[in-house]
């Protein structure tokens, strides 16, 4: 199902949670909603789900407006970080509420034979007597996906579903999502502040910050350029460097690197941020930035270099095995770190 | 002996259970079971007979039947009445609200009489609503529905406490669900949250009711006391005590005991049942 969020806004009280967001998920489409905790994506969901009521702007379901319907009309799954099941109810009544209170209530039969189908999906088909505080964390989380699922939602939503899971299960469960997203074909939004779980699960990414979103794009394009400095810091292991700001040109360490957008720069103090494997280093030169290596690690095929520059900088490059081994490098030696891409922005921009 | 307390409990790595017990079957028996089967010795001084004919004669059971009836609907209403209150108290912020959170528990700390003699005031035939109820063919006042008014205005705070801090507990998600899953207000209500609510029900009925059942000062004020008619089982224990009829109180009370404690028992293994299938024990 095609949805659509024009210009919402949203505050409590003196805090603006949303501010005119707007956005656009394909049908079919798996959406993560990125950002540090406050930053809007969570309400933003639960707008979507009709439990929260949206200040100004409003939200479409295939180009419906569904503004005004209630969350219970709305027709929409959502899980809960911390599950939000029926204690009083076993997994089997869990599943089957969904069912149970529509107006027009299917048969025994039906419900029975649905729920089999659902628990059987989420590999829970012997736990149907159960009760919930009988299951582990994992467990739970898959009944409040089957119990969501029920009611053929038009679309999944999701609020940091693997938040309170440990690193195993999670990983689990992240690729069980992204494989039942595939088979199902459904249309799904999903909260969560980890990067990894973001990237890795979604086919499209929204990073969300201080109510507003800031760059929207696959995977891989966020990655690989990310529209803001806050999202380089989000996203993590990047080096952060000084610059200076000339006519189209970053220039760092007796190199200049391209930068669009500052072609009538003069001088002007800069950042720019580099990733650990854009560093290219070397034992001898004259271009770059004069560094020591302080230590090196090895991490399977790969050398994580801990390396420190003038004025108390400190880089991390990233080497492949080989190319640490023909380097021959040890620790205090003196080396030159060439970045092979930057990208650069004004230092008042930086947010 | 050892082994007897071998049997007695589970392993557990929890310590002290030997004089935990020790103390509290000392402070129980003490406070509640020594007098009270120096009541049933007292009682069993009567002769099965002489026993038979006090405490089942047509006036005691009339007694009964108003004690436990009227306490029984008493507990009902308080069970209504008080999961509202409870309701209003946890979900909604108004103004007065501590005031009134203050006000529940005052039937626990006003003597009884002086609640007994504000009903009576209030209800009797001249008073400020008995002279309103009067016309209407309604009597409160020196009625069955009189004693059932102050066993209501003395349970309140029971179920009202039970149900508040479990109510404060439940989290909203679990509402939320419900209603994206497609359940109208009334299908939340009452497929979710009453059954999450229903431990502390049960419980809170259990201790209005038992309140009720013992309660004496505030009844007697309002319930005119006619025998065989609005004559509390309590109250007649009272009578034959200034009659200097002690083994006939004493049958009475053994009677109430007995009736009570099978009624609470019950009650509380139902709760029981309830609150470990909701932990699936």
């Amino acid at each position: 199902m095609q949805l659509d969020i024009q210009n919402v806004s949203k505050r409590f009280g003196t805090f603006q949670a949303l501010r005119d967001v707007s956005l656009s998920i394909d049908s079919g489409e798996l959406v993560a909603l990125l950002g540090p905790s406050g930053s809007g994506k969570t309400t933003l969901l639960r707008i979507i789900a009709g439990l929260e009521t949206p200040d100004s702007g409003q939200v479409l379901f295939e180009g419906e407006n569904v503004s005004d319907l209630s969350a219970r009309h709305r027709q929409v799954g959502f899980v809960f970080q911390h599950y939000a099941l029926f204690r009083h109810m076993t997994v089997f009544e869990n599943v089957a509420f969904g069912l149970r209170v529509r107006k027009q209530r299917p048969s025994k039969g039906t419900i029975e034979a649905k729920v089999r189908e659902l628990l059987h999906l989420v590999q829970l088909e012997s736990m149907g007597d159960r009760y919930p505080s009988q299951l582990s964390g994992g467990q739970r989380q898959r009944v409040a996906l089957a119990r969501a699922l029920a009611i053929e939602p038009r679309v999944l939503l999701l609020d940091e579903p693997f938040g309170a899971l440990d690193a195993q299960v999670r990983k689990e469960l992240r690729r069980w999502l992204r494989r039942l997203h595939d088979e199902m074909g459904i249309t799904g939004v999903f909260v969560t502040h980890d990067q990894e779980e973001a990237l890795e699960v979604a086919d499209r990414v929204v990073v969300t910050h201080r109510g507003g979103i800031e760059q929207v794009g696959s995977p891989a394009e966020i990655y690989d350029h990310p529209a803001t400095p806050f999202i380089y810091q989000f996203l993590g292991n990047v080096n952060r460097l000084s610059v200076r700001l000339h006519q189209g040109a970053a220039r760092i360490g007796g190199l200049a690197f391209p930068a669009g957008g500052f072609e009538n720069a003069q001088d002007l103090p800069g950042i720019a941020f580099v990733r650990p494997h854009d560093l290219g280093i070397s034992a001898e030169g004259t271009e770059g930035i004069p560094v020591s290596l302080r230590h090196a690690v090895v991490i399977g095929p790969t050398v994580r270099l801990e390396l420190e520059g003038p004025d108390h900088l400190t880089l991390e490059a990233e080497l492949s095995r080989s190319a640490f081994d023909a380097l021959k490098a040890h620790p205090g030696q003196a080396l030159w770190a060439r970045p092979e891409s930057v990208r650069a922005f004004l230092e008042e921009g930086e947010r | 002996m050892s082994v007897l307390a071998h049997r007695l409990r589970e392993p557990s790595v929890i310590p002290g259970f030997g004089i935990t017990l020790g103390v509290t079957l000392t402070a129980l028996s003490l406070v509640v079971l020594i007098p009270l089967s120096a009541l049933f010795l007292k009682a069993a001084g009567l002769g099965f007979s002489d026993f038979i004919a006090t405490a089942f004669d047509s006036r005691a059971m009339a007694a009964y039947g108003l004690s436990f009836g009227a306490a029984l609907v008493a507990a009902l209403v308080n069970l209504f009445f008080g999961t509202l209150v409870a309701w209003v108290l946890v979900r909604y912020r108004f103004a007065g609200k501590r005031i009134l959170d203050a006000l529940i528990d005052l039937p626990f700390a006003l003597p009884t009489a002086v609640a007994g003699i504000a009903l009576t005031t209030l209800f009797a035939p001249n008073g400020a609503f008995g002279s309103v109820l009067e016309p209407l063919g309604i009597k409160v006042a020196f009625t069955r529905l009189g004693v059932i008014l102050a066993m209501i205005f003395i349970g309140l705070p029971f179920v009202v406490r039970s149900v508040q801090p479990v109510l404060e507990d439940l989290e909203s998600e679990v509402e939320e669900a419900a209603a994206s899953l497609g359940a109208s207000r009334l299908q939340t209500l009452w497929l979710v949250v009453l059954p999450s609510l229903l431990p502390a029900l049960i419980s809170g009925f259990a201790l209005a009711f038992a309140r009720a059942v013992g309660e004496y000062g505030s009844i007697i004020f309002i319930a005119g006391n006619m025998p065989g008619q609005t004559e509390i089982a309590p109250l007649l224990i009272i009578i034959k005590l200034e009659q200097y009829n002690y083994a006939g109180a004493t049958a009475i009370a053994s009677v109430m005991l007995i009736i009570s404690f099978v009624l609470l028992f019950v009650i509380n293994r139902l709760q029981h049942w309830r609150q470990s299938r909701m932990e699936g024990r």
